[in-house]
C-alpha cells in the first residue's frame, strides 16, 4: 500500500516537474534607462521574469537586446531604474557578484577559454563553488582532490547531457562552432544558475544544430527548472519554445506577452515589416 | 607503437586526473627522477654540478614562478629580477637576524615576504594589461634594486653592498657557505625544486589554475562566470613572487654564495622571460626545458667551435651567443609561440599514430 502511495508521489512529482508550473517573479526589471554618451540604448524598460519560464527578448538589430542582458548580469550599469533579483534590489553590481547570485550567461560571440579543454571550461563554471585553499591545492591529495572529484562528477553529468563526451579532453579552440556553443552552454549550466541568459544561442547554426540546441534548452528548463532569458532572431524558434516574449525596438519596449499575443500586436508587425509614413 | 595510451583504461575520475595519466609518461618521470637523484650526483663532477645543474635548478624555480604569472595567468611581468633580489635580501636579513632559524624556514619566509611585495606591485594589473603592465612591473624591477643598493640596512651596512650567505646546515649537513659540498647543495636544491614543481603542477590543475587560465584567455568571460579578477590576479602575483623569491634566495645562498643587488638586474628578468618563451608558456615542463636550454646554449656555443676544430676568438663567441639568442626568440615567437613544450606535445601526438599516417 505504502509502496503504491510512494509511486504515486513520485509520479506526481515528476508530472509537476514536467509541467514546470511557472512560479513567482524571480527577476524584475523596473524603468531601466541606459545611455552611452548621447546614445540612448534603453529607455524606460520594465518587465518581469517568472520562475521556470522561458522568456525571449526579440527585436530588430540595435534594439538594445544585448544591452538588456548586459544590464541584468551587471556588465552595464544603467543610469536609471532598478533590478530586483530574488526580492533584493540591487544597485550597480559587478558581473562576478551577479554570477555568484545565480545569474549565468552565454555570449553571442562564443566566449570560451580557448586554451583549455572542454572539460576544464565546464569545470570553471563550478569555480565559485570550490573552496579548497591554495595550500590544499598545492598538496592536491586530501580535501582538494575530494572536492575536485565531486565537481568533476557533476560536470560529467552535464557533458553527458549535452552529448559532448567525445570531445571532453579536446582544447575548445579546435572544436567546430556548434560544439563550442554547446560547451559554452555547459559552462553556464555547471554554475547551476537559477537564471540563465542566452545571447543568440542559435546564431550561425544549421537546422539540425538549431534543433539540438532547442532540445537542450527545453530539457534544461524541464529537468532543472532553470529560468531562461534568451535573445533569438529565428522567429520559428522563438514562437515554439518561449513562454513569453518581450519585444524591443530602438531601446523601447513595444510588447510583452505570450507568443501568440505578440505575433498579433500591430506595433510589433510595424517594427518588423516597416510601415508607410 | 611505443607511445600510446591504447588499453590503458581509466575507471575512476581520480585516475583520469592524475598528473601523468599515460603510463609511458609516468615511466619517463620516474626515469628522470632516478637520473636526477642517483646518476647525476654519482657521475657528474663538482664542476658540472656547480656550473650547470645548480644554476639550472635555481633558474627553473624562477621560470616556474614567471610561468605561473605570465604563462598561466597571462600577466606579463618584467620584474622577475627584482622579486628574486627581494627573496635574496629577505633571506639574508632573516638568516643574519635569526641565526638559529632553519634554512627551510628562511627560504619559506623569504618567499612569503616576496609574495607580499609581489602583491603590492600586482595591484596595477587590475587596471592595465599586456604591454602597459610589463612597464609597470619594470618599475618593480628598478625600484627594488635601487632600494637594496641605497638602503644599507638591507646589506647589514656592508661597505661593498655585497651580501654573503652565512653557513647553514640541514640535518647536520652544510648546504650554504664554504664548507658545503656541491653534492649537498645539489640534493637540497633538487628536493626543493621537486616539491615546488609538484606544488605548481597541482595548483595549475586545480581550480586556482583554471581561474588563472580563464583570466588569461578571456577576462570578461571569466568575470561573468563568477571569477573575481582582482583576487585571481593578485594570487597569481603572490604565488609567482613566492617562487621567484625562493629562486633568488637559492641563487644568493646556494649557487653564488654572495651577491650584490646588480646580480639581479633587468638582464635576469629578460633571461627568465626568454626561458619561458622558448620552453613554453603555460607549461611547467616548459619551464624546465627553457631553463635547461638557456643554460646549455652558451656552454654549447663555447665548446662547439673547438669540437669542430674552428678557432674563433672568445669575443666573437660571446657576440654569437647574443645573436643566436635573439634569432631563437624570434624563431619561437613566429613558429611555435608555445615553445619546446608544445613541440614535445606535437611529437607525442605524432607518436600515438606512428607508423600510420592517421
Amino acid at each position: 500500500m505504502s509502496v503504491v502511495a510512494d509511486l504515486t508521489d513520485i509520479n506526481q512529482a515528476s508530472v509537476a516537474a514536467h509541467a514546470r508550473s511557472i512560479g513567482d517573479v524571480v527577476l524584475s526589471v523596473q524603468n531601466i534607462s541606459l545611455s552611452f554618451g548621447g546614445v540612448r540604448a534603453l529607455t524606460n524598460i520594465s518587465f518581469e521574469v517568472r520562475e521556470h519560464e522561458i522568456l525571449a527578448i526579440i527585436g530588430p538589430n540595435g534594439a538594445g537586446k544585448s544591452s538588456m542582458l548586459n544590464v541584468i548580469n551587471g556588465f552595464y550599469h544603467p543610469q536609471e531604474g532598478k533590478i530586483i533579483h530574488k526580492g533584493v534590489e540591487r544597485k550597480s553590481m559587478r558581473p562576478h557578484e551577479a554570477a555568484r547570485r545565480g545569474i549565468a550567461r552565454t555570449f553571442q560571440n562564443i566566449a570560451l577559454f580557448k586554451g583549455m579543454s572542454a572539460l576544464d571550461n565546464i569545470m570553471t563554471g563550478r569555480n565559485t563553488m570550490m573552496k579548497s585553499n591554495i595550500l590544499a591545492q598545492a598538496l592536491y591529495f586530501g580535501p582538494a582532490r575530494k572536492e575536485e572529484m565531486e565537481h568533476r562528477k557533476f560536470c560529467e553529468h552535464i557533458i553527458d547531457f549535452l552529448e559532448i563526451e567525445a570531445v571532453r579532453k579536446t582544447p575548445v579552440g579546435r572544436l567546430p562552432y556548434g560544439m563550442q556553443k554547446r560547451v559554452e552552454l555547459g559552462r553556464a549550466l555547471a554554475a547551476q544558475p537559477d537564471i540563465l541568459l542566452l545571447d543568440e544561442p542559435m546564431a550561425g547554426m544549421n537546422v539540425e544544430e538549431k534543433e539540438d540546441m532547442c532540445r537542450f534548452i527545453l530539457d534544461v528548463n524541464n529537468e532543472f527548472g532553470t529560468t531562461m532569458v534568451l535573445i533569438e532572431h529565428d522567429m520559428g524558434v522563438v514562437m515554439d519554445i518561449s513562454d513569453r516574449v518581450v519585444v524591443l525596438d530602438y531601446g523601447r519596449k513595444l510588447a510583452d506577452g505570450t507568443p501568440d499575443a505578440v505575433r498579433a500586436n500591430q506595433e510589433v508587425i510595424d517594427a518588423y515589416l516597416g510601415v508607410g509614413h | 607503437m611505443l607511445y600510446r595510451e591504447a588499453g590503458q583504461f581509466k575507471t575512476t575520475y581520480s585516475a583520469d586526473q592524475q598528473i601523468f595519466p599515460i603510463l609511458q609518461d609516468r615511466i619517463g618521470f620516474f626515469v628522470t627522477m632516478a637520473v636526477a637523484f642517483i646518476a647525476i650526483p654519482m657521475f657528474a663532477g663538482d664542476y658540472l654540478t656547480q656550473t650547470i645543474f645548480i644554476p639550472f635548478l635555481v633558474l627553473s624555480v624562477a621560470a616556474i614562478g614567471l610561468n605561473l604569472l605570465t604563462g598561466y595567468a597571462g600577466q606579463l611581468s618584467l620584474g622577475t629580477g627584482g622579486f628574486m633580489a627581494t627573496g635574496a635580501f629577505a633571506a639574508y636579513k632573516l638568516a643574519t637576524s635569526f641565526p638559529d632559524l632553519n634554512i627551510i624556514f628562511v627560504f619559506i619566509l623569504a618567499g612569503l615576504i616576496t609574495a607580499l611585495v609581489g602583491i603590492l606591485f600586482g595591484i596595477p594589473s587590475l587596471r592595465i594589461k599586456g604591454f602597459y603592465l610589463a612597464v609597470a612591473t619594470l618599475a618593480a624591477q628598478f625600484f627594488l634594486l635601487w632600494l637594496f643598493n641605497k638602503v644599507p640596512w638591507f646589506t647589514n651596512y656592508s661597505s661593498s653592498g655585497v651580501i654573503s650567505a652565512p653557513p647553514m646546515s640541514i640535518f647536520g649537513v652544510f648546504v650554504t657557505g664554504t664548507e658545503a659540498s656541491h653534492t649537498a647543495k645539489y640534493f637540497f636544491l633538487l628536493v626543493l625544486v621537486t616539491l615546488l614543481a609538484l606544488a605548481a603542477k597541482n595548483m595549475v590543475r586545480g581550480h586556482i589554475g583554471r581561474a588563472w587560465m580563464a583570466v588569461r584567455d578571456m577576462d570578461i568571460a571569466a568575470e561573468i562566470i563568477g571569477i573575481r579578477p582582482l583576487q585571481t590576479k593578485l594570487a597569481a602575483f603572490a604565488i609567482s613572487s613566492f617562487y621567484c623569491g625562493i629562486a633568488g634566495a637559492a641563487w644568493a645562498f646556494i649557487y653564488t654564495g654572495s651577491v650584490e643587488p646588480l646580480a639581479f638586474n633587468i638582464d635576469v628578468s629578460f633571461r627568465i622571460l626568454f626561458m619561458i618563451i622558448i620552453g613554453g608558456l603555460g607549461s611547467i615542463l616548459g619551464s624546465f626545458l627553457g631553463a635547461g636550454f638557456i643554460i646549455l646554449l652558451p656552454v654549447f656555443l663555447t665548446n662547439a667551435p673547438h669540437m669542430l676544430g674552428l678557432n674563433i676568438p672568445v669575443d666573437i663567441i660571446s657576440h654569437m651567443e647574443v645573436m643566436v639568442f635573439g634569432a631563437l626568440i624570434i624563431f619561437f615567437l613566429i613558429v611555435e609561440p608555445h615553445g619546446l613544450a608544445r613541440l614535445w606535445q606535437i611529437g607525442k601526438e605524432k607518436l600515438r599514430l606512428w607508423p600510420f599516417p592517421y
